[in-house]
C-alpha cells in the first residue's frame, strides 16, 4: 500500500533543479502582452477627471483599458457583486485599481500607469474600528448574535469576573510567488487563462462574466502555486480578468504579475480584530460564563469578511466547554485593503479571544495556566475518540437550498443559506456555543502527554529560578491548545470530483479539483490512487488542476484538500477497479470480489497478472478504464443566522508548548524552545504533516509577534515590503523544535481515516504569544494586557502597564 | 545605442546584446536567456530568490545589474547538478523535505552553496540558521533546510576529509 508513507513531494526533482515551473515562468510567444494597473492615491472619494493621454503616449503602451472598456460584467468579487476590477465613479482605498495599462514589457507598463492625471473630490475616509462604528459602517445588517444559556446572569452570579480588551492585528500572506496569471486567446472566442489561483472555477466564472460567455468558453489551468495561504482564494480574480480582457481586445498573448508592492498594497491581508471580552469564573477556574464582542476589520469590499467572520465566532470557544456564552461579532466597512481568506479563515482571530480570557483568569486566580484550561475543557471521547455512530443531520439541506439568481455559488462568499428548522440541531451531551455535539475530543489525553514530552512542570519551576535571579532577560513559557473545525461552513462547498484514467499500458493519469500550492495535496492523492491500484507511485501522472477536465470545483481551501479530493479520487478508481476486476472474474469464473491488486499486480484465483497486462486485457475486451469521482462530506446542517447545527464534519487538534526570553529592557525577544503534540489522524504522509505542523506554527508565531502592518492617517498602507514587514527567517524559527503526532485514527469516516492539516496548526503559534505574556507579567503585579503582535515596542509598552506605568 | 555584455552562465560563453542598460541580472537570466528557475519573489533584495553564485560568491540578482557582470563567471540553479547527478546540496534538499511550495528552494540551494564555499558556518545550526536568514521561506520549511544544509556540509567535509 502507498498510503501513510512520509514520501517527499512529487514535485521534489523540479523543485530542485529549477524545473518547476509556475505562472511567470511558462513561455510565452514573443509577442506577449504585458499588464499593469494604475491605483487609486486616495483612500475614499471620487474620480472628477482621470486624463490617460501621458499613459496612452508612454512608450511600449498597446492599450489602455478603463470602466468604460468594460461591456459585460465589471466586477471581481466572489461574494457580494461590489467589487469592479476597475473603478470609474468612487475611490474605496488607496491602490484600488482605477486602469488597466497593456504594453509590450512588464516595465513599460508599470511607467506607464505612473503618469496619469487624476482629480478626485476626496472625503472623509474610514479608516479604523473606531470610524467604522461612529460611521456605523458595516457589513449586513446589523452585528450577528451566537448563544448558548444566559452569559450576563452567569458572569453575575459568578466569584470573580474579569473583563478586558485584545488589539489583533492583521497579516500580509507574502505567498512568496505573487500574483500571476496569463491569458491566450483561442478561436471562436474562447479563452484559455492560467492562473495562480486556489480557485480555478471561480476564475473561469470571473473571466465568463467579464468576456460575457458561457463557462465553458473559459478553461482555466493551475499545476501549482508559490504558496497561497488564503491569498489566491480570490485575490488572483483581478489579473486573470484583467489578461482575459486584454487577449480579447487585442488578440495576443497576456501576462499580469504584480510588483511585490503592487501586490502588498492592491490585495487583502487576514482581518485584524479587537475583542473585548467579560468572564465569569469560581474558585477552582471553572468558567460560568462568557462574554465576547468580535470587531473585524474587514476593508472596502465584502469579498469573504462574512464567512471569515462567521468562522471567527464559531472557534470562541476553542476547546473548551462554556456553560453559557454570547458571542457579538461586527463586520466593519472601512476605506483599506478588502481582507480576506488567510490560512485559518477567522477562527485564529476567534482563538486567540478566548485563549486570552483564560490566561487573564489564570493570573486573576493566580493559578497554573495549563490547569485552568484543563479544568475547562470538553470532555475527551472515551475511546480515543471512536465514537458512537453519530445522528445523520436532521434535513438533508439540499432540500432547503435556495440559490439567489445569478450568485456566485462556487464561493465561499455567497449567501446563500440553510434555513434549519428551530430546535432540530439534535445534538446531545456537551455542545458548542453553536449547538453541535462534541464527539470526537481527545485533547485531555494529548495535553498529558505533551506535558509530559516537553518537561513543561520542571521547566516552569526552571524558569521561575532563573526570572528570581535575572531581572534583565526574563524568561516565559505557555501551553495552548487548538480545536478546529473541519468543512466549509457554506454547506454546498462541500464536494468534490475527479477523473482518473488508465491508459492501455497501465500507467494512470489522475486529475481532480484541488489545487497544488506547496502543501503536497497532488502527492497525496497520488498515494491514493496508488494504493487503490496496488501500483507505484511511479505509475501515477498528476497533472494540472483544470477546469476543463473537472468542473464546478470548490476553491483549495478550509484545509478541506485532501479530504475532499482523496476521496473524490478514490471513487474513481475503485469504479474502474471493480470494471477490471469484474472483467478478470468473468474470464475466471471467479468471484469479482475475491480479484486483489496488490503490489503491482493483479491477483485472480491462483492466476494473477501484471497491472499493464490486466489494464490491456480489459481494454481488448472492451471495458472503459476511464472514470470520474464524486464526493460530498455527509452530516452537514447548518444555519449561519442563527448559529445552530452542526457546520463541521469533525475536529482536528493539536497542543504546543512555547518557550521564549524577554529583554526587559528594550522589548525584544525570541523563541527559545517549541514542543508540538499534532492530530493528523492516520496520517497519509507523516513527512508532509509534519512540514505542515512546522510552517503552521511558524507563520502563527509570525502573525502575533513580528507581522506588524501599519497604514497612516490617509489611509496608506506603509508597510508594503519586507524591509518593512518582518517575516519569520531562518534565524527565527525556534532553536529547539520538537514536533510529534498523535496517534489515532479520525473516527469521521474521512479518506483513510486522515485529518486536515493545512489550518489547525496555524494556531499552535499563539502559545509564543501567550509564552511572551507570560514572560513580561512577571515584571509587575499587574495583568499586561499584551496587544498581538507582540513586536519589541509592544512588549516594551506591556512591560510598562505590567509595573503600572503608562509607555507609549 | 545597444551595449553588450560576455559572460559565462553555467559554464556557457554568451554575449548578450543590452536594450536596456538598468536591466537586472535576474532579468537578463529570465527574460533574455530563458533560464527561469532563479525566481523572483521581491526585486529588491529583501526575500533571496534570486540568489546566484558570481564567481563562486552568492548575490541577489535582483539587485545586480547586467551591464556590471561583463566578463564574469554565473552559475543559477540550471548549472548546479552535473548531468543527471544532483549536487549534494540538492539532494539533501529532497532527503530533509526543504521545502513546500518550492518557490523559494532555488534560491536556498544557492545561498546554501554559497555559504558551505564561504566556510565558516561550520556544521554549527546556529551559524547556519544565521548565514541563511537572508533567504525567507514563507512556508516556513526552515527545519527541513537546516537539515538539508547541515547534512550537506557533512557530507562535503567528509569527502574533502578523505580526499586530502
Ligand atoms: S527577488 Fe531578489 S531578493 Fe527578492
Ligand atoms: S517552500 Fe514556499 S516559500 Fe519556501
Amino acid at each position: 500500500m502507498s498510503v501513510a508513507k512520509p514520501l517527499p513531494h512529487d514535485a521534489a526533482h523540479l523543485h530542485v533543479t529549477g524545473a518547476a515551473r509556475y505562472v511567470d515562468d511558462i513561455p510565452t510567444p514573443a509577442n506577449c502582452l504585458h499588464l499593469a494597473f494604475g491605483l487609486s492615491e486616495i483612500a475614499f472619494g471620487t474620480i472628477t477627471d482621470m486624463n490617460l493621454d501621458d499613459v496612452r503616449s508612454a512608450p511600449g503602451v498597446v492599450t489602455v483599458i478603463t470602466a468604460d472598456d468594460m461591456p459585460f460584467e465589471n466586477d471581481v468579487s466572489p461574494s457580494n457583486h461590489d467589487e469592479p476590477l476597475l473603478t470609474s465613479g468612487e475611490v474605496n482605498y488607496v491602490g484600488q485599481p482605477i486602469f488597466c495599462v497593456v504594453a509590450t514589457s512588464h516595465k513599460a507598463a508599470r511607467k506607464a500607469a505612473r503618469k496619469s492625471r487624476i482629480t478626485y473630490d476626496e472625503k472623509q475616509a474610514i479608516l479604523s474600528i473606531e470610524d467604522a462604528l461612529a460611521a456605523d459602517s458595516r457589513f449586513e445588517e446589523g452585528p450577528r448574535v451566537y448563544k448558548k444559556g444566559d452569559a450576563a446572569s452567569a458572569i453575575g452570579s459568578a466569584t470573580h469576573v474579569i473583563e478586558g480588551a485584545i488589539d489583533i492585528g492583521g497579516q500580509e500572506h507574502f505567498y512568496l510567488e505573487g500574483q500571476a496569471a496569463l491569458a491566450q486567446p483561442q478561436e471562436n472566442g474562447d479563452m484559455v487563462v492560467m492562473s495562480s489561483t486556489q480557485h480555478p472555477t471561480e476564475i473561469q466564472h470571473k473571466v465568463a462574466e467579464a468576456l460575457g460567455v458561457p463557462m465553458h468558453a473559459v478553461r482555466v489551468e493551475t499545476r501549482r502555486m508559490g504558496g497561497g495561504f488564503g491569498g489566491k482564494e480570490s485575490q488572483g480574480n483581478h489579473l486573470a480578468v484583467a489578461c482575459a480582457l486584454a487577449a480579447r481586445a487585442t488578440g495576443r498573448t497576456c501576462k499580469m504579475r504584480y510588483d511585490r508592492d503592487d501586490d502588498m498594497v492592491i490585495t487583502g491581508k487576514r482581518h485584524d480584530f479587537r475583542i473585548t471580552y467579560r468572564a465569569g469564573f469560581d474558585d477552582t477556574g471553572r468558567i460560568k460564563g462568557v462574554e465576547f464582542v468580535q470587531y473585524a476589520r474587514c476593508g472596502w469590499s465584502q469579498d469573504l469578511s462574512i464567512p471569515v467572520a462567521d468562522r471567527a465566532m464559531l472557534h470562541a470557544d476553542n476547546a473548551y466547554d462554556l456553560p453559557a456564552a454570547r458571542i457579538e461579532s461586527h463586520r466593519l466597512k472601512t476605506n483599506t485593503q478588502s481582507a480576506t481568506a488567510f490560512r485559518g479563515f477567522g477562527g485564529p482571530q476567534g482563538m486567540v479571544g478566548i485563549e486570552r480570557v483564560m490566561d487573564h483568569a489564570a493570573h486573576v486566580l493566580d493559578m497554573d495556566p495549563v490547569a485552568i484550561r484543563q479544568c475547562n475543557y470538553y470532555a475527551d471521547a472515551e475511546d480515543g475518540g471512536l465514537s458512537a455512530p453519530r445522528k445523520p443531520a436532521a434535513s438533508p439541506p439540499e432540500d432547503i437550498l435556495d440559490p439567489k439568481k445569478g450568485e456566485d455559488l462556487a464561493s465561499r462568499g455567497a449567501a446563500t443559506e440553510v434555513r434549519q428548522k428551530p430546535g432540530d440541531s439534535g445534538a446531545e451531551g456537551q455542545t458548542t456555543p453553536y449547538g453541535m455535539a462534541v464527539t470526537d475530543f481527545i485533547l485531555g489525553r494529548m495535553t498529558g502527554t505533551l506535558l509530559k514530552t516537553s518537561g513543561y512542570a520542571a521547566r516552569r519551576d526552571e524558569i521561575a529560578a532563573w526570572n528570581a535571579e535575572n531581572p534583565v532577560i526574563r524568561r516565559g513559557i505557555a501551553f495552548s491548545p487548538v480545536k478546529f473545525g473541519i468543512s466549509f461552513t457554506l454547506t454546498h462547498l462541500n464536494q468534490a470530483g475527479a477523473l482518473v484514467h488508465v491508459y492501455q499500458d497501465g500507467s494512470i493519469h489522475l486529475n481532480h479539483g484541488g489545487t497544488e500550492m506547496g502543501q503536497g495535496l497532488f502527492q497525496k492523492v497520488a498515494q491514493v490512487a496508488a494504493a487503490r491500484f496496488g501500483v507505484g507511485l511511479e505509475a501515477v501522472r498528476i497533472t494540472a488542476t483544470d477546469t476543463g477536465k473537472v468542473p464546478n470545483t470548490s476553491a483549495t481551501a478550509a484545509s478541506s484538500g485532501s479530504d475532499l479530493n482523496g476521496m473524490a479520487v478514490k471513487a474513481a478508481c475503485d469504479t474502474i477497479r471493480d470494471r477490471m476486476a469484474a472483467h478478470l472474474a468473468e474470464r475466471h469464473q471467479a468471484d469479482p470480489a475475491t480479484v486483489r491488486f496488490a503490489d503491482g499486480r493483479v491477483h485472480v484465483g491462483e492466476e494473477s497478472y501484471s497491472f499493464a497486462e490486466a489494464a490491456e486485457y480489459a481494454y481488448v475486451g472492451r471495458v472503459s478504464l476511464s472514470a470520474t469521482g464524486y464526493y460530498r462530506t455527509p452530516d452537514l446542517s447548518w444555519d449561519r443566522i442563527r448559529g445552530a447545527g452542526r457546520p463541521f464534519f469533525y475536529f482536528a487538534y493539536g497542543a504546543a508548548v512555547t518557550e521564549v526570553a524577554v529583554d526587559t529592557l528594550t522589548g525584544e525577544n525570541r523563541i527559545l524552545r517549541a514542543d508540538i503534540l499534532h492530530d493528523a489522524g492516520a496520517s497519509l504522509n507523516p513527512a508532509l504533516d509534519i512540514g505542515q505542523i512546522e510552517g503552521g506554527y511558524v507563520q502563527g508565531a509570525g502573525w502575533l509577534t513580528t507581522e506588524e502592518l501599519v497604514w497612516d492617517d490617509s489611509g496608506r498602507l506603509r508597510t508594503h515590503a519586507p524591509s518593512t514587514y518582518k517575516i519569520p527567517a531562518c534565524s527565527d524559527r525556534p532553536d529547539v523544535f520538537n514536533v510529534a503526532l498523535w496517534e489515532g485514527e479520525n473516527p469521521a469516516e474521512t479518506i483513510y481515516r486522515s485529518k486536515a492539516v493545512g489550518e489547525p496548526p496555524f494556531m499552535l503559534g499563539i502559545s509564543a504569544f501567550l509564552a511572551l505574556s507570560d514572560a513580561v507579567a512577571g515584571c509587575g503585579t499587574q495583568y499586561p494586557a499584551l496587544n498581538a503582535p507582540a513586536t519589541a515596542e509592544e512588549v516594551w509598552r506591556a512591560i510598562g502597564r505590567a509595573r503600572g506605568q503608562v509607555r507609549s | 545605442m545597444t551595449l553588450s555584455i560576455s559572460l559565462s552562465v553555467n559554464g556557457e560563453s554568451l554575449n548578450v546584446p543590452l536594450e536596456d542598460t538598468r536591466t537586472t541580472l535576474l532579468d537578463l537570466l529570465r527574460e533574455h536567456i530563458g533560464l527561469t528557475g532563479t525566481k523572483k519573489g521581491c526585486d529588491r533584495g529583501q526575500c533571496g530568490a534570486c540568489t546566484v553564485l558570481l564567481d563562486g560568491k552568492r548575490i541577489n540578482a535582483c539587485l545586480t545589474l547586467a551591464a556590471s557582470v561583463d566578463g564574469t563567471d554565473v552559475t543559477t540553479i540550471e548549472g548546479l547538478a552535473q548531468g543527471d547527478t544532483l549536487h549534494p546540496v540538492q539532494a539533501a534538499f529532497i532527503e530533509h523535505d526543504g521545502f513546500q511550495c518550492g518557490y523559494c528552494t532555488t534560491g536556498q540551494i544557492m545561498s546554501a552553496v554559497g555559504l558551505l564555499s564561504e566556510g565558516d558556518a561550520g556544521a554549527d545550526p546556529e551559524r547556519i540558521r544565521e548565514g541563511m536568514s537572508g533567504n525567507i521561506c514563507r512556508c516556513a520549511a526552515y527545519p527541513g533546510i537546516t537539515a538539508a544544509v547541515l547534512d550537506a556540509e557533512r557530507r562535503q567535509s567528509e569527502s574533502e576529509g578523505t580526499s586530502v
